[in-house]
């Protein structure tokens, strides 16, 4: 089952080798992982996307609890949360094809960022499928590069993830 | 007053009484402070063995053992011990120097990213670059290296950072946001417990190492007198159960008694008591889950559901949970279960006799008949450890081994430790000829520091249980004879170290004559078959 986990650490070297080396050694699955300052002044949240077995996940939760960095944590289902990432993707392009390609741009709601007579760069931010979807609807043009961050997410409605409960 | 001086007033506030140590360039600012404090240095001879010292003077001290060791190579060395001690969740603090902080990350001389190198075996550590969190920084790694579920907690600290000016604050409280261990059990699970408890009919308690982690043999005696049921232990939880509890069917495991195994699998209801069920306890744990309760106690939440299902999980300090449980539950006992397991205890346990050589079994019967009630018997790895493990009844006394990481040369240091912790209490170390190889360097800390710790040496010239396996596995064995080892008589006579050898079993009486005689440190080495099998023969059949 996919899961997204949101994890509050203090922001102090050696917190992110920590949490990346606890899925390394103990074999957890993991898609993708996004870290970001919050509003709090130290505290920074690592947003993990991991699919394993029920079980593997609950060892997850508790594993990370461990590290004494890690001041709190949640796990949402993908129907819970709000979540987006930013895919950076330079695709060939002349002038028979660059229209082309601007249209399904507008269409899939990524934006042009970048040309030139050979090539065109664009920024897609959106769900993990919907970005998918655009770097499919791009290869026929032949892609050039293609950076993507991991997922961030949000907790969906007013609930928050505090320091404080 | 210099950062070095602060931390051995931090020591001094926490009632350090000794440090296990090894000195080296990027530690020599604390060493300066150290000189002129009234704390004990005891010198190993490796610094492994500081951190395994540290450990024995834990587990028998029941506080926070500390050593310290210089940056690179220093600090490299200790792994072994730490990660020995993270398994056993033992509390140690620590101390690395390192090299200038303006100089970490360009590899010079002696500089090792200690931190990042014990992070998979280490409950937490900390690169001290600010000169005014000292003080903080050493009361955090004590508190969370004995608080929760124990471990390790590593201080690194550059030479330079240790000769900056601070001022000594040391906060009375650790205050840790984002650590907060769970102390009492959740009243609810404790109900369901105490009712399952009742309605049983052949409950079985496990006790493991957590018994001794949270100073509750006390109440577990308490519990077992009120709720009456057949007890077994880990090899950690060696000497948890009561003293004399009538139904103590012994150590559960790959290497336990039979009576202990059959009770596991014959249990309807399984108390585990601060156990995590490692893999040389129960192998396949999922065969529990399938025709029994299981009420799992464990502080460490993590431990719950990780190798076996829990029908009732209970997190929490163990001594705690047993005193709700204590309140909750009836008085209440199981004769028919008890009988039955009466059955399992007559199975025989013959032991190998072999006429040219000692059979170990017999030694350490007589050994244990012997020893001073509430002794430390340290156990090393491998043969000599299971046949220790199976044979050990001290009233009162502890067994000490590496039980998760099975760290060969941790049984001399770790006695080290445990007569540095009580000097009053008699402390034995045994250890085959194999991994008495790897710490005999520290004969000479027992010499050096007044450590009178008596050895015993099983040597049979072989790593016995690595033939065992090679024989067992592959037919034939490679790389486990240890021709070219010393006289162990004599080199213990180097040492000015008295010491004796038992050859045959009618060697044995005078042999423990002469080893009990001895006041000071002394060395027993017994020669044993090199065909001895670590489980006694019968126990195949």
């Amino acid at each position: 089952m996919k899961r997204t986990i949101s994890v509050l650490v203090e922001n102090r070297a050696g917190v992110l080798s920590r949490v990346a080396g606890l899925f390394a050694r103990r074999g957890f699955n993991i898609e993708s992982l996004a870290v970001g300052t919050t509003a709090e002044p130290g505290v920074s949240c690592i947003t993990i996307v991991a699919d394993d077995k029920e079980n593997v996940m609950e060892q997850i939760n508790k594993q990370l609890n461990k590290l004494i960095d890690v001041i709190k944590l949640k796990e949402y289902a993908p129907d819970e949360i709000i979540s987006r990432e930013l895919m950076l993707i330079k695709v060939t392009a002349n002038a028979q094809t660059r229209g082309e390609i601007a249209e399904l741009a507008k269409l899939a709601g990524a934006k042009v960022c970048g040309l030139t007579r050979t090539s065109i760069t664009m920024e897609c931010c959106d769900t993990t499928d919907r970005v998918e979807n655009f770097l499919e609807l791009c290869r026929p043009y032949g892609i050039k590069r293609v950076v993507r961050t991991g997922a961030a997410a949000i907790e969906k409605g007013s609930g928050q993830l505090s320091l404080d409960e | 007053m210099k950062v070095c001086e602060a931390m051995v007033k931090c020591l001094e506030a926490e009632g350090v009484p000794v440090i296990f140590g090894y000195p080296g360039a990027a530690i020599c600012p604390f060493y300066d402070a150290l000189s002129r404090s009234s704390i004990r240095h005891i010198l190993v001879r490796t610094e492994q063995s500081a951190a395994h010292a540290a450990s024995g003077f834990s587990r028998i001290s029941g506080r926070c053992g500390v050593c310290s060791a210089t940056s690179g190579p220093g600090a490299t060395n200790l792994i072994s011990g730490i990660a020995a001690a993270y398994m056993d969740s033992i509390p140690l603090v620590i101390l690395t120097g390192q090299v200038d902080s303006r100089l970490l990350g360009r590899d010079v001389f002696q500089e090792a990213d200690i931190t990042g190198a014990v992070e998979p075996f280490i409950k937490h550590s900390y690169l001290v670059k600010n000169e005014k969190e000292i003080c903080r920084i050493i009361k955090e790694a004590f508190y969370i290296a004995q608080s929760g579920r124990p471990g390790p907690v590593l201080v690194d600290v550059p030479m330079d950072v240790q000769g900056r000016e601070t001022r000594f604050d040391y906060p009375k409280k650790a205050e840790i946001r984002s650590y907060k261990p769970s102390s009492k059990g959740h009243p609810g699970q404790i109900r369901r417990a105490a009712e399952a408890i009742a309605h049983a009919d052949r409950p079985l308690l496990l006790a493991g190492g957590g018994v001794f982690g949270s100073g509750a043999g006390k109440v577990l005696e308490e519990f077992l007198s009120k709720a009456k049921m057949p007890a077994v232990h880990t090899m950690m939880g060696i000497g948890a159960l009561p003293e004399g509890y009538p139904l103590n069917l012994g150590m559960v495991g790959v290497h336990g008694v039979r009576a202990a195994n059959l009770a596991i699998g014959r249990a309807d209801l399984l108390l585990l008591a601060g156990t995590r069920i490692a893999d040389r306890s129960v192998p396949d744990p999922s065969l529990l889950a399938k025709d029994k309760k299981v009420i799992h106690m464990d502080i460490d939440p993590a431990e719950i559901g990780k190798n076996v299902e829990a029908t009732i999980p209970i997190v929490g300090d163990l001594r705690l949970i047993l005193e709700q449980l204590l309140e909750e539950i009836q008085p209440i006992s199981f004769p028919d279960w008890e009988r039955e397991t009466e059955v399992y205890r007559k199975a025989p346990l013959t032991l190998p006799l072999t006429g040219h050589f000692v059979s170990p079994h017999l030694l350490l019967k007589e050994l244990f008949r012997r020893m001073e009630p509430g002794a430390v018997f340290c156990a090393d790895v491998g043969q000599n450890q299971i046949w220790a493990a199976r044979m050990f009844r001290l009233p009162g006394g502890r067994f000490l081994t590496s039980g998760g990481m099975g760290t060969m040369g941790y049984a001399i240091p770790a006695a080290l430790g445990a007569k540095a912790a009580a000097p009053e209490r008699q402390v034995i170390a045994a250890c085959g000829d194999g991994a008495f190889q790897m710490s005999m360097m520290e004969l000479a800390t027992m010499v050096q520091h007044n450590l009178p710790v008596k050895l015993i040496v099983f040597a049979n010239s072989r790593l016995g249980m690595v033939r065992e396996l090679q024989e067992r596995e592959y037919g034939r064995t490679e790389a486990v004879n240890l021709d070219g080892s010393p006289d162990f008589v004599k080199l213990a006579g180097a040492y000015g170290i008295p010491a004796f050898r038992a050859e045959d079993n009618g060697g044995i009486p005078g042999a423990l004559d002469l080893f009990f005689a001895e006041k000071g440190p002394v060395l027993l080495e017994v020669r044993v078959d090199p065909e001895e099998p670590t489980l006694p023969r019968d126990y195949y059949e």
